[in-house]
């Protein structure tokens, strides 16, 4: 598997040596490797069951790794080298390593007893520890940024899908996150509330977020990724500049995924 | 209908067809079958109210005590013995139930073992092994603490674990079904705003699974304060072993009795109208549906159609 060396910026944000995954007796992951940049935009796609999610959990350690390294910003995730050994991390140190990592969820994950503003506050003012007024203030401008300036005070279960899909990025971002994961994030959505999801993800990615997002928005890929993975069977089967892998796609299962996708 | 359609038979005048219904009156479907059924209610429920109105019930004697300060402290010792089982029950039972769903299969198991040996023995046998403890146990210890179980285990304090314990053994599985029904994808979008452990407790699990614990807890809480009054065997002085006393020495068993079961409504109703303002505050952001619901039941029971 060759992955292309120059991309935009430098130092790896992610760098996933040969993974290994298992649920049970399902292997899942059966050696994904992978790079992602500071400020690159990587949209991972393939069949359900390829892997692509568990990928992206592995990430902020909502699953365990197996096998394999998995190093972000210089760190490894999940275990802490000692003596020649890799001793697995406490809770609590997992929850720091988790804290520039914002992630958004196929099926939005607010949470339903607190408000739009409730909702983005929480993550700075019981993690971060930042004050009362200072959080509201910036749960308030991101609200505004993600256009629901009229929304603070709605609780989930007032909101549409794609409302609610906004509060979540706005939530991920309060925690000033270097990189944010997104899967499938309009998979939920009904088709016409897509469109002001992915308006928002573009403005993030024109403001030099590094980005990893499992979706199956092939306009979306072409035009925002900066590369777009092809995963299938747990294993990365292709990778490149989405125009290229999407208009010219060299292995055979691409090209079958593709076909069924663009219909 | 215009006038020249009465009389019936005069006119020949056809029926109006699509398009021709507007303003027309809506006639409602009678419902003969509810008049019937209430009234049959309303008639058995007179007979019973005569029934009591004529027996040979003192109804002043009810009156004079319904305040008397013998009641009245034993409706206090109902009150405490309530409030301190109730709170046993919830510490143990939240315990209890972190526990069974403990990684750990000692503590997994442990639990299991408790709720079903404490949900399985009846209260009244449970309060009468409590009492009659030092029958095998002359003497209880606590390191170099020792006392005579008798001075330990009073009336209060078997009343206490015979009721307590009980219902911490519902109370594990009320807690543990409300934490179970929160979803996954909580948890999991706190770690992801890399909440620690115990703040995704408090902060997220707990307060939703609130939601779904509080009306079960409500009975459970009714249920204790009337199951108190099986404390009267072991002689513990609440409600209704004070108007037994009462009863005793003047002979107005029913009137007595029916004293105790008065302030048993009472108390119960206090319960439901905390109850009721406790499960507002924990259904917050859940209210839209309730209500449009509430709005639509209560238009099928007024028999409108519904939008």
């Amino acid at each position: 598997m060759s992955q292309p060396q120059t991309e935009r910026g430098a130092t790896p944000v992610v760098r996933a040596i040969d993974l290994h995954k298992s649920f049970g007796p399902v292997h899942v992951l059966r050696g994904v490797s992978l790079q992602v940049r500071t400020g690159e935009v990587l949209c991972v796609m393939g069949p359900s069951g390829s892997g692509k999610s568990t990928f992206l959990r592995c990430i902020n350690q909502l699953e365990r790794v197996d096998g394999g390294e998995l190093w972000v910003r210089d760190e490894l995730v999940g275990h802490k080298l000692r003596d020649g050994k890799l001793y697995e991390l406490r809770e609590r140190e997992i929850a720091r390593q988790r804290r520039g990592i914002g992630m958004v969820f196929q099926r939005f994950n607010l949470f339903p007893h607190m408000t739009a503003v409730g909702n983005v506050v929480e993550g700075p003012m019981r993690a971060l520890k930042r004050n009362r007024s200072d959080a509201h203030a910036a749960a308030r401008r991101l609200l505004d940024r993600v256009g629901l300036s009229d929304k603070y005070d709605a609780y989930p279960g007032q909101l549409s899908g794609g409302q609610q899909q906004r509060v979540a990025i706005a939530r991920a971002l309060a925690m000033e996150p270097y990189l944010m994961l997104f899967d499938e994030p309009t998979s939920a959505l009904d088709p016409e509330l897509v469109g002001e999801v992915l308006d928002v993800m573009k403005a993030l990615a024109g403001d030099g977020m590094t980005m990893i997002v499992v979706t199956h928005e092939v306009g979306f890929a072409r035009e925002v990724g900066d590369t777009l993975v092809f995963m299938d069977d747990g294993i990365v089967v292709e990778s490149g500049p989405p125009r290229d892998v999407v208009s010219a796609p060299q292995h055979p299962r691409t090209k079958e995924f593709l076909s069924r996708v663009l219909g | 209908m215009t006038s020249t359609g009465r009389g019936g038979t005069t006119t020949a005048a056809p029926p109006p067809g699509p398009g021709q219904l507007a303003g027309l009156p809506r006639v409602p479907l009678r419902h003969y079958g509810r008049w019937v059924s209430a009234a049959v209610v309303i008639v058995l429920v007179a007979l019973l109210v005569r029934a009591f109105a004529q027996g040979g019930i003192e109804w002043s004697v009810v009156g004079r005590y319904l305040t008397a300060s013998a009641i009245l402290h034993g409706l206090q010792n109902t009150i405490i013995i309530t409030l301190c089982s109730m709170a046993l029950a919830i510490v143990l039972g939240v315990l209890v139930a972190v526990m069974r769903m403990s990684a750990n299969p000692v503590t997994r198991t442990v639990a299991f073992g408790y709720i079903w040996l404490f949900r399985g023995i009846p209260v009244l046998l449970q309060l009468l092994i409590w009492y009659n403890l030092a029958l095998v146990f002359p003497t209880v210890g606590f390191g170099p603490f020792e006392a005579r179980m008798i001075d330990v285990m009073t009336p209060f304090m078997a009343a206490l674990l015979g009721l307590g314990i009980n219902m911490s053994a519902y109370t594990a599985e009320l807690v543990r079904a409300g934490i179970l029904s929160v979803d996954k994808g909580q948890i999991e979008a706190a770690q992801a705003i890399s909440l620690t452990p115990n703040q995704i407790r408090r902060r997220i699990v707990l307060p939703q699974a609130m939601r779904v614990i509080l009306p079960p807890l409500g009975n459970e809480f009714i249920s204790t304060l009337k199951m108190s009054s099986l404390a009267a065997v072991i002689t513990y002085g609440e409600m209704l072993e004070t108007a037994e006393f009462i009863y005793y020495s003047n002979n107005r068993v029913i009137e007595l009795l029916i004293v105790a079961a008065i302030w048993y409504l009472a108390v119960v109703s206090v319960l439901s109208v905390i109850q009721h303002f406790v499960e507002r505050r924990f259904g917050r952001g859940f209210q839209s549906t309730p209500t449009r619901k509430a709005r639509s039941i209560g238009r099928r029971l007024k028999g409108a159609p519904e939008q």
